[in-house]
């Protein structure tokens, strides 16, 4: 029962991280440490941290060019090729990496197999399955439209995109009459989707037996925080209310290398902000590190143009082979024999030896 | 050798993984999946470090005393090498979409199969080596101790992937699961693991330059035997030289094509069409050294990969050629395509391809200086050189299989479907998802195609061959056609284990048969002695 002690150990981690700003804040009223030492702590290991594991990755060379080629190969002009999934070029490329980041575009390409053995033979079959793409699409925009709605926090004055995204995000639910009596304000769209899909993987994740089976304490562990995230936010937007002008005054603050930690901040924002500063602090340590591993991604990120433009291996080395002339040594009986032409004929072998 | 399960036995296969965690699962290894070791024989010949007396099955596998330092160090040096190696142990987030794609994972139902799984043999002795996390938490961050049933189950499933890179298609992030085992595979090399039919080929090829050790007086006859057998179909002899100085273009094949059928078809077909092609220009020779396009070497290691693709570069300088020309053969263009300019290049003492026949420029090979055949032939088809008779291969109802290596690490998609389409009337295709990138594997590649890990091929073969059953049972389908040589070798076991009435060809076989030369006696006969459409009684 392995995957239970993965689940439960990135549980009680998450629990812990729920516990520190809990206890630090109520019983001791840590507020300096928790609203100004840790986010800066935070985000310092969170730059540092992503530039160290970048450099780490690109002081490593690409020897070879090895594109995964998804389509039809530049060949003769009267053969169709498929630009983006085969690029050529650089231009290619761009759209190959565009498609891939923006679009998730190999995920896209997901069926699940559909294995059916029955007397009348045994079924290898693909079906559709772009449930993960979806989820892995609503979680990835949902949080990056939360994230710039967070801007209203960040700056001052409020950047424009924030209201238009506000306005976007708010617009299915605007004018609906609040569930919960009265004061809560229009609902946001993303919030909904961002914790609807990582609930989803969460649940996939424990479900589908193949995910369950690879599934380490590490997988578990990012969706709580997300998911830990995603509800204090919204607790705090719909129902347990903080004083949202001294949050700004805070981040602001914070932002402008001159931190003070006002009164009458609830504990809750405390939670959500320490939640916010394991999560960067844990990505450069961690898989969250794929959202900078895919610009590197060899596979990816080259063109099959090998043929055409020589690729340069900076650490190739000369190795020890088999020449023509050892082999004609050894052969060259044969090779006479055979009338196969030969550099040297038998006399001048013994002549030059 | 164990026996192989019966065809009903073996598609009992179950898809879902247990409960028990992995790590806690000890690796068993299952006789008639795992090959032989290597004779240290062949490994000597190639200096390989740590030769020793092994066999898989036994407890003690007499490892050296320092193996630990020579995986760690070898580790180390390829994630400083390699960023594909590093990458893909940094970013890979479990979501499991490989996990269904791997051809060994839907014919074993082994979780290990998993492509994801695979990978993580690796990542967790990483985590416990080079990650803080790992170091710090242990099992709890997925890290765990190199030992010596670690190493085992290493091997174990090193041995179980065939390089086809089918799961990095699928990958978000492009990780593939052949770079790991590439650099497995090596680290396995240098502790004197590898597997007795990847070290023999790889000896034989250095030492002789064929993967089975053909001297070279053997290769010529064997190719006048064909020469003999065409001159009873066609009443015209053929002509091929070999090892001369001065010609246009060198002609390299893997070396099956030489000895083993069908591919000795293959080889038929090639001789034709340079044969056909002579009064128009052609000027084209055989090596006996760069005898093999083929390279084992290449599932060995990259180096051992560039010691044996050398002999190409070096025999195209020796005899002057201008350019070289490729045999049928899928791993062979992985490593053409892929490696072979940057290991032995740039080759600045040859010139840009172009076709004497057509003047086409074969402006995507201008740097390698290497064509695939299957691109000459379909553009002297499209400038109307060749005279073909398609129904002469009536009888052939055609299906065809793109070879993993050239599909999904060249893109090489349209031009076999061109030469298919102009020699042959009936061709149906195999489903979306078994064809072109997404095409399924053999299950033999990557040196296993041995005869002690039957049960394994059979497995990993059974998607193919399930979409076999598909278009034969649909379309009355009777024939595959496919452009690799371990393809030849290997389909022919796999069809008559799980569609028997199916049979295989290289393209070039088909499109000699539908050759017509000018004077040649009336065929009755295709290459295999078979009976042309509507000669059935002559």
């Amino acid at each position: 029962m392995n995957f239970l002690v993965s689940i439960a150990v990135s549980f009680v981690a998450f629990i812990i991280v729920v516990l520190i700003p809990l206890i630090g804040i109520g019983a001791f009223g840590m507020y300096t440490f928790f609203g100004i030492v840790v986010p800066y702590a935070a985000m310092a290991t969170f730059f540092l941290g992503v530039i160290i594991r970048v450099i780490g990755w690109a002081r490593s060379p690409v020897p070879f060019r090895i594109p995964t080629t998804a389509g039809q190969e530049e060949s003769f002009p009267w053969i169709k090729t498929d630009p983006i999934d085969n690029p050529k070029d650089t231009k290619g490329v761009i759209m190959r990496m565009l498609l891939e980041v923006l679009c998730f575009r190999s995920l896209f390409r997901n069926v699940r197999l559909e294995y059916r053995d029955a007397d009348d033979g045994t079924r290898i079959t693909f079906e559709w399955e772009k449930w993960l793409w979806i989820a892995a699409i609503i979680f990835h925009y949902s949080f990056l439209v939360i994230f710039l709605r967070h801007f209203r926090f960040f700056t001052e004055p409020i950047p424009g995109f924030v209201h238009v995204l506000e306005k976007l995000d708010g617009f299915l639910q605007m004018g609906v009459v609040p569930v919960i009596g009265f004061g809560v304000p229009g609902v946001y769209i993303t919030d909904m989707l961002l914790v609807a899909a990582v609930t989803y993987l969460l649940v996939r994740r424990i479900y589908i037996s193949q995910v369950r089976y690879v599934s380490l304490s590490q997988d578990y562990f990012p969706l709580f925080l997300i998911l830990g995230l995603g509800i204090t936010g919204i607790l705090m937007r719909y129902f347990i209310r903080v004083d949202i002008t001294s949050v700004k005054e805070l981040v602001l603050g914070l932002f402008k290398f001159s931190p003070t930690v006002p009164d009458g901040i609830g504990v809750m924002f405390f939670i959500h902000l320490f939640i916010v500063c394991v999560l960067i602090s844990y990505i450069p340590f961690s898989k969250l590190m794929h959202m900078g591993g895919i610009f590197l991604s060899p596979t990816r990120n080259l063109a099959n143009n090998n043929r055409k433009v020589r690729h340069v291996n900076p650490w190739n080395y000369p190795v020890k082979v088999h020449t023509y002339e050892e082999y004609e040594d050894e052969f060259r009986d044969l090779l006479i024999e055979a009338g196969i032409p030969v550099e040297k004929q038998p006399d001048e072998k013994v002549e030059q030896s | 050798m164990a026996d192989t399960p019966k065809p009903e036995e073996l598609t009992k296969i179950d898809h879902t993984a247990p409960l028990k965690g992995w790590m806690d699962t000890p690796v068993e290894l299952k006789p008639g999946i795992y090959c032989h070791a290597a004779s240290p024989k062949d490994l000597e010949a190639v200096d390989t470090p740590n030769v020793h007396e092994w066999r898989p099955g036994d407890e003690d596998w007499n490892l050296p005393d320092n193996w630990k330092n020579v995986v760690e160090d070898g580790f180390k040096l390829r994630l400083d090498r390699f960023r594909s190696f590093k990458l893909f142990m940094d970013i890979c987030v479990r979501c499991g979409a490989c996990a269904d794609k791997c051809h060994f994972f839907i014919g074993s139902g082994d979780p290990k199969n998993m492509p994801v799984l695979r990978a993580e043999l690796f990542r967790s002795v990483y985590r416990k080596k080079f990650t803080t996390g790992g170091k710090l938490f242990g099992r709890l961050a997925g890290a765990r101790d190199l030992t010596e049933d670690v190493l085992k189950e290493w091997w174990y499933y090193l041995y179980q992937c065939t390089e086809c890179r089918r799961c990095s298609l699928f990958c978000p992030y492009g990780i593939d699961t052949a770079e790991i085992t590439i650099m497995g595979r090596e680290l396995t090399n240098d502790l004197g693991l590898n597997i007795g039919w990847v070290a023999g080929p790889v000896a034989n090829c250095y030492l002789k330059s064929n993967h089975i050790g053909l001297l070279p007086n053997v290769i010529k006859d064997n190719i006048e035997f064909f020469v003999d057998d065409i001159e009873d179909i066609t009443g015209i002899r053929m002509d091929p030289d070999f090892n001369r100085k001065g010609a246009e273009i060198l002609f390299v094949t893997p070396s099956g094509d030489y000895f083993a059928d069908p591919g000795t078809y293959t080889c038929m077909g090639y001789l034709m069409l340079f044969h056909y092609l002579k009064a128009q220009g052609l000027d084209i020779t055989w090596s006996t050294y760069a005898a093999e396009g083929g390279n084992f070497g290449f599932f060995t290691s990259h180096e051992m990969a560039k010691r044996l693709n050398a002999k190409i570069y070096a025999e195209a300088k020796r005899l002057g050629v201008k350019w070289i020309l490729g045999g049928e053969c899928g791993h062979m263009w992985r490593v053409v395509h892929q490696y072979m300019d940057t290991f032995n290049g740039p080759a600045d003492f040859l010139e840009e391809p172009v076709s004497p026949i057509t003047g086409t420029k074969f402006e995507n090979a201008k740097s390698t200086k290497m064509v695939h055949i299957v691109e000459f032939t379909a553009d002297l088809i499209k400038n109307n050189k060749l005279k073909l008779d398609p129904s002469r291969n009536d009888n052939v109802i055609l299906t065809y299989h793109d070879s993993c290596n050239p599909a999904r690490g060249m893109g090489f998609l349209e031009e076999p479907r061109y030469v298919i389409k102009n020699v042959c009337n009936n061709f149906y295709e195999m489903p979306s998802n078994t064809i072109r990138e997404q095409t399924f594997c053999c299950g033999s590649g990557a040196g296993l195609n041995a005869g002690e890990n039957m049960e394994l091929r059979m497995r990993g073969g059974l998607p193919r061959a399930n979409a076999v059953r598909y278009v034969h049972e649909k379309y009355g389908v009777n024939m595959m056609a496919c452009i690799c040589a371990i393809d030849r070798a290997a389909f022919p076991t796999l069809m008559e284990y799980w569609v028997p009435e199916v049979d295989i060809t290289g393209i070039h076989e088909l499109v000699a048969n539908a050759l017509v030369f000018e004077g040649e006696k009336k065929r009755t006969t295709d290459l295999r002695g078979e009976p042309l459409p509507g000669m059935e009684d002559e």
